[in-house]
């Protein structure tokens, strides 16, 4: 199973590179749009960012298994993201993740049957005046109560 | 008290709005005078770099080549990754062209032709608000080679935003500039610093989106009114940010020097349920704890900090009320430090790990009173033996939440003594009992009770 960057994408990547005077530079742009594209960072993007960009492999995959915001497998539609750092869990974030956790019936990292919901205990976000928070893809739900949080699973479709 | 970085003007995220409240004037100031005389205004406004250490911004100019050999950078830090910081997203959000033309100013002062803003990745919506500014100003002519008319001076910049991917190391400076190379983010063996071999070897400066947006305020107005604002020797405003047990948690504005207390009951509203507080950071999740009873009379301030034995930080307030349990804080805390620690120096890499098992060991009610002194021992192993500062910052809440709160810590933990007992084969070999397992009897006198 081979995998290619579509054209648009393509282009979005030779314009992350002129930003940078080396393409090394321009991977983690790079892995971003082929995260976006395929939903995870398979060996076949990391191959295909390697050739785009004509740096070596290892160079690719120390990017991508460094940062923990790339995938190497698939998540779901919803990503789910619960803060437990410490102001957060002062105002009840693990009760918050405990509470997502049963509702979908999954731990931590792992992705509903279905394919629609994939929960992720993450550290401080920068949103603590709002704690506690939980970020569904890249959008953030602040001041969270436990009925807020079933609320908002309830609504995605 | 007029407020510097985040005014209450409504929609100055509007370029136009942000013009016709005095916008630019600082960046035309600017570009009338020579690089040196601007440095020379940072320098008299004592301005101290927002992000952490606090290090004085015009001096960390100055240290840039004055002949340019090579191409010169400026990177600008929005990582903000410590918890309990949420400043600079203000900043992107209500504030942007005043970061941007901050980077103007900074970046004509130390030459540099390319600017990075390092924002962290799970800031997605705020990277998009900055470059809808960025752009904004490319079109007003503010960036790129029109800036050469605009403000009449020889001298253009480009900005771009790098985005991370979830790393907390990334904010410190030398592993950001590996970041924003492409690279894992290892930091970098100082010296060389940055200002002499930084972005692919070439000189680099790197400050917090905070510092970068007080500096076309200090050039409009000049560097003495800027000094005069606050506490002397760590003057203007900061942006604390108090989260935790408060009823208004948040972002405030205030000169440094303010007390602790005021902010926590006065601007914040105090504790819910009028509960006492056992527990402050000052500064962001890495820097020394407070007792509640000691914050009476604590300015926060740099130096202020420094005396009451913790530091500024990045302004980052966590308060804790008298339910809280420390032990699951610090636990919590010492699994972020594990989870962040990027391997690269091993007593932070083991380190950090030894010290959360402890930790859960002591969660898990296996600890004795000997843990809390082998964790301070370790912590003591870490500060100071890495190259960057994770490990300090890894290492000062586990010393410091034990030192201060002992008497805390020891209620989660079993007693546990050495006494010199005679031993039938090493005579004087000193042995470690559990108190439980002393019996003390007239009758009997000192029994011991072994497990195994």
């Amino acid at each position: 199973m081979s995998f290619q960057f579509t054209e648009e994408n393509l282009k979005r990547i030779e314009e992350a590179r002129k930003k940078y005077p080396t393409s090394l530079a321009a991977v983690m742009d790079a892995c971003y749009i082929g995260q976006e594209q395929n939903g995870h960072i398979s060996e076949e993007v990391m191959e295909e960012i390697s050739r785009v960009l004509d740096v070596p492999k290892t160079d690719v995959l120390g990017v991508v298994t460094f940062y923990t915001m790339y995938h190497q497998k698939p998540m779901g539609k919803y990503h789910i993201q619960v803060c437990t750092n410490v102001s957060c869990m002062l105002r009840g974030g693990y009760e918050i993740f405990d509470a997502i956790k049963n509702k979908l019936g999954i731990d931590n990292m792992e992705v509903t049957e279905d394919g629609k919901f994939s929960i992720e205990e993450v550290e401080c976000m920068g949103a603590c005046g709002g704690a506690p928070m939980i970020a569904i893809n890249n959008d953030y739900y602040e001041n969270m109560t436990k009925e807020k949080v079933l609320e908002i699973l309830e609504s995605l479709k | 008290m007029e407020k510097i970085v985040l005014p209450d003007i409504p929609n100055l995220d509007n370029l136009d709005v942000y013009i016709e409240n005095g916008g630019f004037e600082g960046a035309k100031k600017a570009f009338q005078m020579s690089r040196e005389d601007v440095i020379e205004e940072v320098k008299k406004s004592g301005l101290r770099g927002r992000g952490g250490a606090g290090f004085f911004t015009g001096l960390k100019w100055s240290f840039m080549p004055r002949t340019k050999t090579k191409p010169h950078y400026l990177a600008v830090n929005g990582d903000e990754s410590e918890p309990g910081s949420f400043k600079d997203r203000q900043i992107f959000e209500k504030n942007p062209h005043q970061l941007i033309e901050g980077i103007i100013i900074a970046a004509y002062a130390i030459q540099a032709e390319t600017v990075y803003i390092y924002i962290r990745g799970e800031y997605y919506n705020w990277i998009q608000m900055l470059q809808k500014a960025i752009d904004a100003n490319y079109e007003r002519g503010h960036l790129g080679e029109k800036m050469r008319e605009t403000f009449n001076t020889d001298f253009y910049c480009n900005v771009y935003i790098h985005r991370g991917a979830g790393a907390y190391i990334c904010g410190e400076e030398s592993a950001l500039m590996n970041s924003i190379e492409g690279r894992r983010g290892y930091p970098r063996v100082k010296p060389p610093f940055p200002a002499q071999n930084g972005l692919w070897g070439n000189p680099t400066t790197i400050n917090n989106v905070e510092t970068i947006t007080n500096v076309p305020k200090i050039i409009a107005n000049g560097g003495e009114w800027f000094a005069s604002i606050g506490a002397p020797k760590h003057p203007g405003t900061l942006l604390f940010g108090v989260s935790g047990h408060v009823n208004k948690p948040g972002v405030y504005e205030l000169p440094t020097g303010t007390l602790l207390t005021d902010i926590i009951y006065n601007y914040a509203g105090g504790v819910p349920g009028n509960k006492k507080i056992k527990c402050v950071i000052p500064g962001g999740s890495s820097m020394p704890p407070l007792r509640g009873d000691s914050i009476e009379g604590v300015k926060m301030d740099a130096d202020s900090l420094r005396e009451a034995g913790s530091m500024i930080g990045t302004g980052g307030i966590m308060v804790m009320d008298e339910d809280t349990n420390l032990l699951d804080v610090l636990l919590r805390i010492s699994h972020f430090y594990h989870h962040e620690s990027c391997g690269q120096c091993t007593p932070c890499r083991e380190g950090t790990g030894w010290m959360e098992k402890i930790l859960r060991r002591i969660k898990n009610g296996q600890g004795t009173s000997r843990d809390l002194d082998l964790l301070v021992d370790v912590a003591k192993n870490i500060e100071g033996r890495t190259v960057c500062a994770l490990g300090d910052a890894a290492a000062w809440p586990v010393k410091f939440m034990i030192e201060r709160f002992r008497d805390e810590f020891e209620k989660y933990v079993k007693p546990e003594v050495v006494i010199p007992v005679p031993n039938k084969i090493h005579s004087l070999k000193h042995s470690t009992f559990t108190v439980e397992s002393i019996k003390i009897s007239s009758k009997d006198g000192i029994q011991l009770k072994l497990d195994n």
